[in-house]
């Protein structure tokens, strides 16, 4: 047993917050039981299906791989920092109005997944879809709803930082 | 059985220089974990069995990609997303861009490290059969200095390498003298997304005058680590792309390739799809006119 225990500042949806936990503890896990943060699930826990997906620094991460450690000083977008100000995020209106989401386990995932994609590349082929929601899984859907909800809300998202994006990519 | 994160010490020391010197005082007692897609699923499964962790994430030193005239050099903490968004190395070297692409999800690729694929050391690493058909040179580190050798003599064993105790991956250098070769790479899996190679494998050849005068194979789940085709690449080199070739080259890879039984594969299925991509290589060979 390790006594090891590590003070952890991180930017969760734009708020700093400091947990003491054991550095070895799951990102997943501190969002969920130390932060209250419940909209990551745990579905696999080895980094398959995507139901943990968050954003760390910019990046699309599986939140059951991450040690909490490695978070330390790291912003951290998870599902709850998508709506701003009580307005859904296009992403999650699109899901709605698409049928992009049943059961709902797998709908933060792949919302996270899908904001990754966007940002980088705001006007995504089908294919491109498929690549960026490629680590995701819904036993529900058969996909095509939910690859249909990132079509539509990436028609709709004015991105600023569109040309740079493209750019980029 | 789940695992237990208190059962583990993580530390993050911060700079190359301090996890080397803390690798040299204690050896053998720090494991390094980078990005952890490895680890923290044997970790998730309770199946770690390694009390001390030292995090190399986050140590900018390691995390570089340096194109130049004459060569790439990559840092063993640069992630697959990292590559793939490095344009001049995915142009120049396109075989390791879509060998990146092929690992997990961008989700894995976005974490997951070169240096932690290879030290890793699974015979099914996406990267390594690219690495080998470049020639690519791995460079190690330790207090003691650093040291430079190809990579095909990375491997010694299943998951087992040259690194010393106190020792981690640098960085991997590969030379610009393929823009002539003509280039092949094909992964075979359960489907297209997020499945694990069955059998993979790579290949760089030059042709002049219808000979094949230079050629290089590289193989993930045809032995028990990835491995160099040697005896495969013996049986094409100075033959032209010839139906005779192709049959002698199916008959050298049977000959030569050591696959096993497992959860993914049999070693049959593995011997025949292998000498299947070998034929492939040498069909695109044989066409003079495709590109290189």
């Amino acid at each position: 047993m390790s006594e090891c225990r590590s003070s952890i500042t991180m930017r969760v949806n734009g708020e700093s917050c400091t947990v003491i936990v054991a550095p070895m503890k799951r990102l997943l896990d501190v969002l969920r039981e130390d932060l209250r943060l419940t909209g990551a699930k745990e579905g696999c826990g080895e980094g398959e299906c995507g139901s943990c997906s968050v954003r760390m620094d910019g990046e699309l991460v599986n939140s059951c791989l991450i040690p909490v450690l490695q978070a330390d000083g790291a912003d951290i977008q998870t599902v709850e920092g998508l709506a701003s100000n009580g307005t859904l995020h296009p992403l999650q209106e699109c899901f709605l109005a698409c049928g992009g989401a049943q059961c709902g386990i797998c709908t933060p995932g792949m919302l996270m997944a899908a904001a990754q994609l966007i940002e980088r590349n705001p006007h995504p082929s089908i294919a491109e879809i498929r690549e960026g929601l490629a680590g995701n899984l819904c036993r529900c859907t058969g996909f095509m709803r939910i690859f249909e909800s990132v079509l539509a809300a990436a028609t709709q998202v004015q991105n600023p930082e569109e040309d740079k994006a493209d750019h980029a990519r | 059985m789940r695992g237990d994160c208190e059962a583990h010490d993580l530390i993050a020391p911060g700079s190359l220089s301090a996890v080397l010197e803390l690798l040299a005082a204690e050896p053998g007692v720090w494991t390094p974990i980078a990005g952890g897609t490895e680890i923290m699923v044997a970790h998730a499964a309770g199946r770690l069995n390694i009390p001390k962790l030292v995090s190399l994430w986050g140590i900018g030193e390691l995390r570089f990609i340096k194109v130049t005239a004459d060569s790439a050099a990559i840092g063993a903490g640069a992630t697959f997303v990292d590559i793939r968004r490095q344009a001049g190395l995915c142009e120049s070297w396109p075989l390791l861009a879509r060998a990146a692409s092929w690992i997990g999800s961008i989700a894995n690729q976005s974490r997951a490290t070169l240096g932690g694929n290879l030290v890793n050391g699974s015979p099914a690493a996406d990267s390594s059969p690219t690495l080998l058909v470049y020639d690519a040179e791995i460079e190690m580190i330790s207090v003691r200095g650093r040291r430079r050798i190809p990579y095909c003599e990375f491997h010694t064993g299943y998951k087992r390498n040259v690194l010393a105790s106190d020792e981690l991956v640098f960085a991997l250098h590969l030379p610009r003298r393929f823009s002539h070769h003509r280039q092949y790479l094909r992964k075979v899996g359960t489907r297209r997304a997020m499945a694990i190679s069955k059998v993979a494998l790579a290949g760089t050849a030059l042709v002049d005058n219808g000979i094949v005068s230079e050629i290089r194979l590289g193989a993930a789940s045809l032995a028990a680590f990835p491995a160099r085709l040697y005896k495969t690449e013996e049986s094409i080199l100075g033959k032209p792309a010839t139906p005779e070739t192709i049959a002698s080259a199916r008959a050298a890879l049977l000959a030569e390739a050591a696959p096993i039984d497992d959860i993914r594969s049999t070693a049959e299925y593995r011997k025949r799809v292998g000498a299947n991509l070998v034929e492939e290589f040498l069909l695109e060979l044989s066409q003079e006119d495709a590109k290189p």
